[in-house]
């Protein structure tokens, strides 16, 4: 195979069987959750539990004090590399022509040294959460091997495309059939691991969220 | 007085010379190409390579002394395209007239002959030069059927493996003798090879393109001529002197690139502005060719200069990459449909499996005994 036909097969082939098995993943795990049910609460409701969910989603992005505290390092990495993910993702022109061929829209892209800062500090942060999770008594032993899969999953797609964007060591086509085949791993991979949280993250906050209103509380 | 008297022993010998005995260096002379002229073409040769310049007395030496190599340039599925940009470079340039200077004793387009008479003359040049010619060649070659592409009744492989027998190198010249180009592109009706996939014994360079670049031609016979040595090759058989550096990494748009400014059509601001064609669908990126330091047209431009993406043609199956306007970041099938269908059936099947799984929770919650203080003390 040559490098011209890996890229190919990757933006063909490839791409269609990962994204086949992404879209199956993730509706069939949100249909499953969803249509789980919950048992009829017979207290009477004292507040509104949409309003009340629909704000949790938005205010648990940003920590309590306490728990900042308590695990900062985690706190500081991990929102720097998913805002370097939302960045990198959404706003790479090359990403956007793509989100335009599968959905149809576009927006404007961001300039390409700046999302390749994103990038660089990203891949320093995703660094930094690996050594804190394998230096961390604690944490160490409580990761299990799926925590070292979605890592690497996610550490892939930036270092190849890194990698790609400034043409080191390889040729053009294959760095670049790299960066999408390692894409296409990740998106594979999320459905059936606690990446799935990229989505189920709404639920769960919006659950927290309507519990304690319709309970009349603060969330 | 006897005219010869006028002329130099030297002279003499060279009119005595036959056309085919001469030397490159005297032919060059007798067509008025001054010194100069002929230092400045091994110089640029030179850097073009990215040779030493300590090499161009060595090049110009070489040259001087080289005699026209024998050339057998056969065609086989092709469009004549490769032979029309080798031969409409522009007449005056020294490449064209060391171009004129090899033997070119077989080219279908370009010879007189015809016929059985064509092949006596590759036959003669196969004979007489046994080991020492070059070959040519432009065109894929197909193996499903040897009828799909003959030449005075014998087939396209058959002439391949006879030709290649006794040659010292081949040249697949243009993207379907390199890699099988348009007749191998999807659904490859004829079965269309390239050189490398059926010639393994022989040294081959590929120079791909559609058409390729003059220049590169000359410049890899030039360094068949002076050193009797192929250039360095890249893992697909392209000279790295040509091919090393892609059309992206050489262009005069990549600081729009960088910038992230785009034209978006080929009409807007953006075009006007001559920004970046990635958007567009331009394969620079990815395509590795010397047009962007080149350029086409003795220099005038190269097709990104005038405002249309690259299609990357000097790369293996550029028909199928997707389409020309498709950009490289974008699936090459249609992914909507796919996401589309996905998503509908499973949706279908998470209901499904939802409905399921209510089941069975109701199941263990009407099967649920419970545990009173009488099973304790069982």
């Amino acid at each position: 195979m040559s490098e011209i036909e890996f890229l190919s097969w990757v933006r063909g082939p490839g791409f269609q069987i990962a994204t086949i098995i992404f879209i199956a993943g993730v509706f069939i795990r949100i249909a499953e959750i969803l249509l789980l049910g919950r048992k009829a609460n017979l207290a009477e409701a004292k507040g509104s539990e949409m309003s009340s969910g629909l704000r949790t989603v938005l205010t648990r992005s940003v920590p309590d004090k306490a728990t900042f505290q308590r695990s900062a390092y985690t706190f500081t990495a991990g929102y720097i590399f998913h805002l370097g993910l939302f960045v990198t993702i959404f706003f790479y022109a090359p990403h956007i022509l793509m989100f335009k061929d599968v959905i149809g829209i576009s927006w404007p892209s961001l300039p390409s040294p700046v999302v390749d800062a994103f990038t660089v500090v990203s891949i320093i942060a995703l660094l930094v959460i690996l050594a804190h999770r394998m230096s961390n008594t604690v944490l160490r032993f409580l990761t299990t091997g799926e925590d070292y899969l979605v890592w690497l999953v996610t550490f892939l797609p930036f270092i190849t495309g890194y990698i790609a964007f400034h043409r080191m060591w390889l040729t053009s086509p294959t760095l670049i059939a790299m960066h999408i085949l390692s894409v296409e791993l990740l998106i594979i991979v999320l459905p059936f691991t606690k990446l799935m949280h990229s989505f189920t993250f709404v639920l769960s906050r919006w659950y927290g969220g309507a519990i304690s209103g319709y309970r009349g509380v603060k969330s | 007085m006897n005219n010869n008297e006028d002329k130099t022993l030297e002279e003499m010998t060279r009119d005595e010379k036959t056309h085919d005995e001469r030397t490159l260096g005297e032919t060059l002379r007798s067509q008025g190409i001054s010194r100069r002229s002929f230092l400045k073409f091994c110089a640029a040769t030179a850097s073009m390579m990215a040779m030493s310049p300590a090499m161009i007395p060595k090049i110009a030496r070489a040259l001087e002394q080289a005699r026209r190599p024998s050339v057998i340039w056969l065609s086989f599925q092709e469009c004549t395209g490769c032979t029309e940009s080798l031969t409409r470079s522009h007449a005056a340039t020294i490449e064209n007239l060391i171009f004129n200077t090899i033997s070119l004793d077989y080219h279908h387009t370009l010879q007189a002959a015809s016929g059985t008479a064509a092949e006596a003359a590759r036959e003669a040049a196969m004979k007489e030069n046994f080991g020492k010619y070059l070959l040519i060649v432009d065109g894929s070659i197909p193996l499903d059927n040897p009828g799909y592409s003959t030449i005075a009744g014998i087939s396209n492989v058959d002439m391949l493996m006879e030709t290649a027998a006794g040659a010292a190198a081949i040249i697949a010249v243009g993207t379907c003798a390199s890699y099988g180009g348009i007749p191998h592109a999807n659904p490859n009706p004829t079965g269309a090879v390239s050189v490398t996939d059926i010639i393994k014994d022989k040294p081959i360079i590929n120079v791909p393109g559609c058409p390729p670049i003059p220049v590169v031609i000359t410049g890899v016979l030039t360094q068949f001529l002076t050193f009797g040595s192929l250039p360095e090759l890249d893992d697909i058989g392209r000279p790295m002197a040509f091919y090393g550096k892609s059309i992206h990494d050489r262009c005069y748009r990549r600081p729009f690139y960088d910038k992230g400014l785009f034209a978006e059509t080929f009409d807007d601001e953006g075009a006007k502005k001559g920004w970046c064609l990635y958007k567009l669908g331009c394969k620079g990126p990815t395509t590795y060719n010397a047009c962007a330091t080149t350029k086409w047209n003795n220099g005038t431009s190269f097709p990104i200069e005038s405002g249309h993406p690259c299609l990357g043609c000097s790369e293996p199956d550029f028909w199928d990459g997707g389409g020309f306007y498709k950009s490289i970041s974008m699936p090459t099938e249609n992914i909507t449909k796919t996401v589309i269908y996905t998503a509908a059936g499973a949706a279908a099947a998470g209901v499904a499996i939802g409905a399921i799984n209510r089941s069975r929770k109701n199941k263990a919650v009407a099967s649920h005994s419970k545990t009173g203080i009488d099973d304790l003390s069982k």
